[in-house]
């Protein structure tokens, strides 16, 4: 079978140069669906019947959080990737992943605190899926702290690839913590099997957000990563060339 | 599909919960533009810097490099 393209794709030079056509249109898409979907969600769906308007923060605080999960699965499988075929570009994508997924955690349980005070009457309880969104939380600053610690680029790579694994575990449990344990936070509302619990005027612009947030993250994590790869490769040929060119 | 408030002032007011949400909104927004603008940032640090090294390399006159503290 024909490798080629997948040690290809372990080139710095190759995935900056490559993803550099790709920048404009993900920036537009992501923001594109994200006003369309905010102001959908924010002017022209309905108010809950019980919540009020309050529940609009729902548009920002679900895609958060799906985010939060995702970008930890992919970060974790960089770091494998990584770790597996010493793929220096799988850490650089790696390291990249874990400022922007604790971005969104924090938004996540931010936005989730603001709206849970006054529905739930509270800000804060040691409920299962926030307690274990905390952890995750911990685990991207973990990583974060690790990829700094260590004045030898290969050992910082192995070691938060190895955290960002063992962390992994904490996935599963977010996502069924509502299903396993009686908690305070309501189980999941969007199924893949099965009718979803929500009204469809409430649905659409959240799809629209998630999509969004989706489109708006990937180009977070390329933009970041070729940030990284500039960094990492300032001593090559093209590094020099691409950013002196223009003085 | 209609919009959902009389008027501007009720739109921000959302209810009483104005507060609850354009926080939320408003969060949003900073934490993405800080997460858009750092990798340009450090782009243009790391131009600089080699650019500065260009002209050590070359024999020019370099100013010290700014400190960072």
């Amino acid at each position: 079978m024909n490798w080629q393209w997948f040690h290809r794709l372990g080139s710095p030079r190759w995935f900056y140069e490559k993803t550099t056509p790709w920048m404009p249109w993900l920036l537009v898409a992501g923001l594109g669906f994200l006003a369309v979907g905010a102001i959908w969600g924010l002017g022209f769906s309905p108010m809950d019947s019980k919540q009020g308007n309050s529940y609009r923060i729902i548009y920002i605080h679900v895609p958060a959080a799906f985010l939060s999960l995702a970008g930890y699965y992919l970060m974790a499988i960089a770091g494998a990737v990584g770790l597996i075929w010493r793929m220096k570009l799988s850490h650089m994508v790696m390291k990249s992943a874990a400022p922007i997924g604790a971005v969104l955690t924090a938004l996540s349980l931010i936005t989730g605190a603001i709206w849970g005070k006054p529905t739930w009457g509270t800000w804060w309880v040691w409920d299962a899926r926030i307690t274990s969104m905390l952890i995750l939380l911990f685990l991207y600053l973990g990583i974060i702290a690790l990829q700094g610690a260590y004045q030898n680029q290969d050992i910082a790579n192995k070691a938060s690839a190895i955290l960002a694994l063992v962390g992994t575990i904490n996935i599963p449990i977010i996502y069924k913590s509502v299903d396993w344990w009686f908690t305070l936070h309501q189980p999941a509302t969007l199924k893949l099997t099965g009718p979803s619990s929500i009204d469809p005027s409430m649905a659409y612009p959240l799809i629209i957000m998630i999509i969004g947030f989706y489109t708006l993250y990937t180009w977070l994590l390329l933009h970041w990563t070729r940030a990284e790869v500039l960094d990492r490769e300032q001593r090559t040929q093209w590094v020099r060339a691409l950013l002196l060119k223009a003085s | 599909m209609n919009f959902q408030f009389e008027s501007l002032s009720t739109f921000i007011d959302m209810g009483g919960h104005g507060a609850y949400v354009w926080s939320c909104y408003l969060l949003t927004v900073v934490a993405l533009l800080l997460l858009m603008l750092y990798p340009r940032a450090r782009k243009r640090q790391l131009t600089l810097q080699l650019q500065r090294q260009q002209r050590i390399e070359q024999g020019q006159p370099v100013a010290p490099p700014p400190s960072v503290n």
